[in-house]
């Protein structure tokens, strides 16, 4: 096993685990964009999604630890990285002008730093009920439009969302990269393709709450 | 051309350092970059001052001696030249100017705005290199590599080691420099025997060393005066990965960690 781990105490193969747990979880958060936009279909489907997710029984528990084991594996090794890194820039520059970088790819930690603190308030507000001012555990429907009513709850949402399209928008380009799978480009093809997946996946969840708030979901 | 400098001025590597403004008045646009600071070092040995180190060899862009900051771009404004070869024409009259040492915890400031780059020979070191004895050179057709192969090995070859990817990075992460010669020997016959081994080995002294990861950033790219893709990196996690998984054994023997 000494390999697995040199392997996971090398910068690369600390990336490659990033890369890979960032492809289950952008997996996790595209299917279930597409289960939430069922809200625009009614509330007797979204309730019946609800309740057929919660039926599977032991395969959502064993789903769920795989998305746990996903996400502490991925901000495990991006917290040791971001202390590696910081520790090989300790004097910073006077001047500098980044020439590339984007500000998707500068907000990474940070943004991931806010998308964990949604993620809890997330599971508080909509799985447990902890945080939820009439929660039921079965009319789901009614839980998302009374969540969103509260004008906090919704900017804390959509500002959380900004950051996930953000995240996938130089995540989902860098982990293809970092597992080395992509075609030599210097106008990669991958990358266009993290940019439209940011694009629909921003949209897609913001468009829930912005719905509330029109009133097209009541 | 007149400009105002602010040079950073460091005695030793454990003394602390600090930028020192200095007026440098009539300076020919035809210079370039290095001669301005020759001439601005003539001016302080008259003056009885300590003269400005920085670290020359060539002056035609190709030893990777120089690598200096200015104004926040590693080796200057102009895209794929090193700062021997940037000219004052790419600056205006009465223009300030930041010049900075590369800063990277693995290049140490060795004086003013002199690092000491020796961290990328240990990587080279740890597999930078062919054991398959080539001898002297023979006909070119002798050993047949496709044509797309060969430009990608001589791509990558071109880098010239100044660290200009690492000054660049926002991590200080030396992965273009290691990934420009894992991929440069791997994409050649005989680099094969030990692809394996080189990247685990380069990644492992990188690491040692105290560069930084990669992020994808794509800074370094931009840097380069050689001009080499990030495409290389992928290579480099590519070879790496592989190595990893298929290669316990080597990576046992190496001790990569």
């Amino acid at each position: 096993m000494r390999w697995l781990r040199a392997f996971w105490d090398s910068t690369v193969g600390k990336k490659a685990v990033m890369a890979v747990t960032g492809i289950l979880l952008v997996g996790f958060v595209v299917a279930h964009m597409l289960g939430n936009l069922q809200m625009f279909i009614g509330a007797d489907a979204m309730n019946r999604y609800a309740a057929f997710l919660k039926s599977t029984g032991e395969l959502l528990w064993v789903a769920r630890a795989g998305l746990l084991g996903a996400a502490v594996l991925h901000i495990t090794a991006a917290y040791q990285l971001t202390q590696m890194n910081r520790a090989a820039r300790t004097d910073a520059y006077a001047k500098r002008v980044p020439a590339a970088s984007t500000l998707a790819s500068r907000t990474m930690r940070w943004g991931g730093v806010l998308l964990l603190a949604f993620l809890v308030f997330h599971i508080g507000h909509f799985t447990t009920g902890t945080f939820h001012p009439a929660f039921s555990h079965t009319m789901v429907y009614g839980n998302v439009i009374l969540g969103f009513r509260s004008p906090v709850v919704s900017a804390f949402y959509l500002a959380a969302m900004a950051a996930l399209g953000l995240h996938l928008y130089h995540g989902a380009w860098a982990g293809f990269r970092t597992l080395g799978l992509a075609k030599r480009s210097s106008a990669p093809r991958e990358r266009r393709i993290a940019q439209g997946l940011a694009l629909i996946v921003w949209a897609g969840f913001s468009s829930i709450p912005v719905a509330v708030w029109l009133g097209i979901l009541n | 051309m007149h400009l105002t400098l602010h040079v950073w001025r460091q005695a030793s590597p454990d003394q602390p350092g600090r930028l020192v403004e200095y007026a440098a008045p009539d300076i020919s646009p035809d210079m370039s970059f290095l001669e301005m600071l020759d001439v601005v070092n003539e001016r302080l040995i008259q003056r009885g001052e300590e003269p400005v180190a920085f670290d020359h060899d060539c002056r035609e862009g190709i030893c990777g001696s120089c690598g200096l900051m200015i104004n926040g771009s590693a080796h200057g404004p102009m895209k794929l030249t090193t700062a021997c070869q940037l000219h004052m024409r790419s600056f205006k009259d009465g223009d300030a100017i930041w010049i900075e040492p590369w800063r990277a915890k693995a290049f140490p400031v060795v004086k003013d705005l002199v690092v000491d780059r020796s961290a990328f020979d240990r990587i080279i070191q740890a597999g930078g290199y062919i054991s398959a004895a080539t001898g002297t050179p023979q006909d070119a057709n002798a050993l047949p590599i496709p044509k797309p192969d060969a430009d990608w090995a001589m791509d990558n070859a071109a880098c010239i080691g100044c660290g200009a990817c690492v000054a660049a990075c926002p991590n200080a992460s030396a992965s273009l420099f290691t990934a420009a010669k894992v991929t440069h020997l791997g994409a050649l016959p005989q680099g094969q025997p030990e692809r394996e081994r080189r990247a685990l080995a380069m990644v492992a002294q990188m690491d040692e060393e105290g560069f930084g990861g990669c992020t994808l950033h794509g800074e370094c790219q931009e840097a380069c005066p050689k001009g080499i893709s990030i495409d290389a990196i992928m290579q480099l996690n590519r070879d790496y990965i592989r190595a990893s998984a298929t290669k316990v054994e080597v990576a046992e023997w190496t001790g990569a960690a």
